[in-house]
């Protein structure tokens, strides 16, 4: 048995997977902007699967009446002082563009054909 | 007067070169050589390094050795040489966090870290290898190739800070920093028998340092002695404006605890959860032993329960991916780093994907990907909602023990290094690595891996887990130092001494 599964929930390995197709990998992989390929999205679709049943153990712990926590330090409303700083260089931020065109970023088209 | 030193400078701690620096026995240019020497010898294998920044490093020591000589008033650490890990930024050196996707690319600011090392004279040698954006325990998951453990070069140096730690244990450097996200200061130091701290949540600047989870994340001194751990972790903390999750509180004197070292009367608790089944023999009785020592020193050991422990990994494959999958988003290949298939009439969009999908490697597409399902709707609330509710049962756990106790310990790490291979494509093993060191990142408390010794079934090193509260980072150095010095006095020698020549 795996430290996975410490509770009393069988191990990733012991059961019935959760299923993520492979529709649903290529949806995430969409919303995330990342283009796979055929071989990667059957190769993430089982371990994706497998990592959400191990760490689906957390909706063990009985805790509908627990606060969340977000930040382990919690602080609201950090502010700076309202002074000017200088920004970055420009040649610098020019030598580590992808693209540079009149001064400004080069991007690709962003608006569709239609 | 007598030297400080005695044999080889490269295997001098940074305290003792410190004194000789001094004293005047050595000059900062002679040991800034001396590293960068060591690391054309042998850093072929270990690859410790992704980039050595030669001629600044030697600019800076030449500089600091003109101050001193001219009788400036310098710091400690002053003229002594460091390895940082890649993913700080530093302005002008290549910047890659382990990516292809910012292969080439120079930062045009300096991270806090940075500026501070500058301001106590520092010299920085160069950036180390590190698992890709941090995402992992191996130093496999780069996109440049793995570091290898000294020790053993067949294995692994731990992650994803193998490249400091593996720097610090092939006496490349005698000083390294590195981040922890849920153990990547602290497994890698096991690992490779050093030191290595994560500081508190929030002592230590995260400006400049190019984020995986910003609420986990944490930067953090990796030496071969606590005390020189010590004197770094001095260096690098304290309050910081750019960082609106920085303390605003005066920095805990590290130092003073490390030179203290008495643990007698201090209340120390073993973690039920945090041992026994999973944990490799060795480890085990290397543990055992090194609570004798705690025992003998005087402190009081006591058993104590940290139920909700047994979650901590399920709420950080949840919380990490899922703030790492938005922190991410941000390299889409628009104003630094790589862009690909940029060909005329790529849409924005299409050149992102192609950009990422090139850019990535697969750990980082598995979290992005993990991060994004459990943040989508109709999951939200049984992934990351449910995840956040255990983080606070941790850190609740955290505190009752804290009341009982003035520091809890447990092996950092359930076994000694693996073998490079044996885990990179099974996450749910690798992931497992981390599971003594993950509940102080989700409950922002700090912790220290010190060595004790080496498992007797492969002779590797082990490491020994201590976690104090909040702020308590003081208390870290002082049962640190106290075990060290106690296990030095035992075997006559530094376990580091240890490490099979290269």
């Amino acid at each position: 048995m795996c430290s996975w599964s410490k509770g009393s929930k069988p191990c990733c390995k012991d059961e019935v997977m959760a299923n993520i197709t492979r529709e649903q990998v290529q949806h995430l992989a969409h919303l995330a902007r990342l283009e796979l390929t055929e071989e990667e999205t059957e190769h993430y679709a089982g371990q994706l699967s497998a990592i959400v049943d191990a760490v689906e153990r957390v909706s063990e712990v009985a805790a509908d009446d627990i606060p969340p926590t977000s930040h382990p330090v919690p602080m609201t409303n950090v502010f700076r002082e309202d002074v000017a700083r200088p920004g970055l260089n420009r040649a610098d931020v020019e030598a580590g563009a992808p693209s540079w065109e009149d001064d400004r970023f080069r991007v690709p088209r962003i608006l569709g054909e239609e | 007067m007598a030297p400080v030193m005695d044999g080889d400078l490269i295997r001098q701690d940074a305290a003792t070169l410190s004194a000789a620096l001094a004293s005047g026995e050595v000059t900062s240019q002679e040991i800034t050589q001396a590293c960068l020497d060591r690391i054309s010898q042998v850093d072929d294998e270990v690859h410790a390094f992704l980039y050595v920044d030669t001629d600044a490093a030697m600019a800076t020591a030449r500089d600091i050795d003109s101050r001193r000589a001219a009788g400036q008033e310098l710091g400690p650490l002053a003229g002594i040489p460091l390895a940082l890990k890649d993913v700080l930024t530093m302005r002008g050196v290549p910047t890659t966090c382990g990516s292809r996707i910012l292969e080439g690319w120079r930062p045009p600011y300096d991270s806090t870290i940075v500026e501070k090392l500058r301001a106590a004279d520092v010299v920085v040698l160069g950036k180390t290898n590190m698992d890709e954006f941090a995402m992992g325990s191996s130093t496999e998951h780069s996109g440049y190739g793995p570091t290898r453990n000294p020790w053993d070069l067949e294995r692994i140096p731990g992650g994803s800070g193998g490249g400091s730690a593996a720097a610090l244990a092939a006496f490349e450097a005698p000083l390294a920093i590195g981040t922890d996200t849920g153990g990547s200061i602290r497994q890698p130091a096991s690992v490779t028998g050093t030191v290595g701290v994560k500081p508190t949540y929030g002592a230590v600047s995260r400006y400049g340092l190019v984020a995986l989870a910003s609420s986990l994340d944490q930067a953090g001194p990796c030496a071969r002695t606590v005390m020189d751990a010590a004197m770094l972790h001095e260096v690098m903390a304290g309050y910081d404006p750019r960082d609106s999750t920085s303390i605003n509180a005066p920095v805990p004197d590290v130092v003073a605890a490390a030179r203290n070292a008495d643990v007698r009367g201090m209340r120390i608790g073993l973690v039920r959860e945090l041992g026994g089944e999973g944990y490799q023999a060795g480890v085990r009785e290397q543990f055992d032993n090194a609570v004798r020592v705690l025992t003998d020193l005087g402190a009081e050991v006591v058993e104590v329960s940290c139920p909700h422990f047994d979650y901590a990994l399920g709420a950080y494959y949840l919380i990490l991916p899922s703030e790492a999958s938005s922190n991410l988003a941000r390299f889409d290949g628009m104003r630094y780093g790589l862009r690909a298939g940029d060909d005329g009439s790529a849409s924005v969009e299409e050149v992102m994907a192609r950009t990422r999908e090139e850019g990535f490697g697969a750990e980082v597409k598995r979290r992005i990907m993990l991060g994004t399902y459990a943040l989508s709707s109709g999951y939200y609330d049984a992934y990351y909602g449910q995840a956040q509710k255990v983080r606070t049962l941790i850190s609740r756990d955290f505190a009752e023990a804290f009341d009982q106790v003035d520091v809890l310990i447990s092996p950092t790490t359930p076994t000694t290094a693996f073998k490079i291979g044996e885990k990179v494509d099974d996450p749910l093993a690798m992931y497992l690595n981390d599971i003594a060191t993950i509940p102080v990142n989700l409950a922002g408390n700090c912790a220290m891996s010190v060595p004790i010794g080496l498992a007797s079934e492969d002779g590797l090193p082990v490491g020994l887990q201590i976690m104090a509260p909040a702020q308590g980072d003081d208390r870290l150095y002082r049962v640190g130092a106290a075990l060290e010095q106690a296990l030095l006095d035992k075997r006559g020698h530094a376990l580091i001494e240890e490490v099979p020549s290269l």
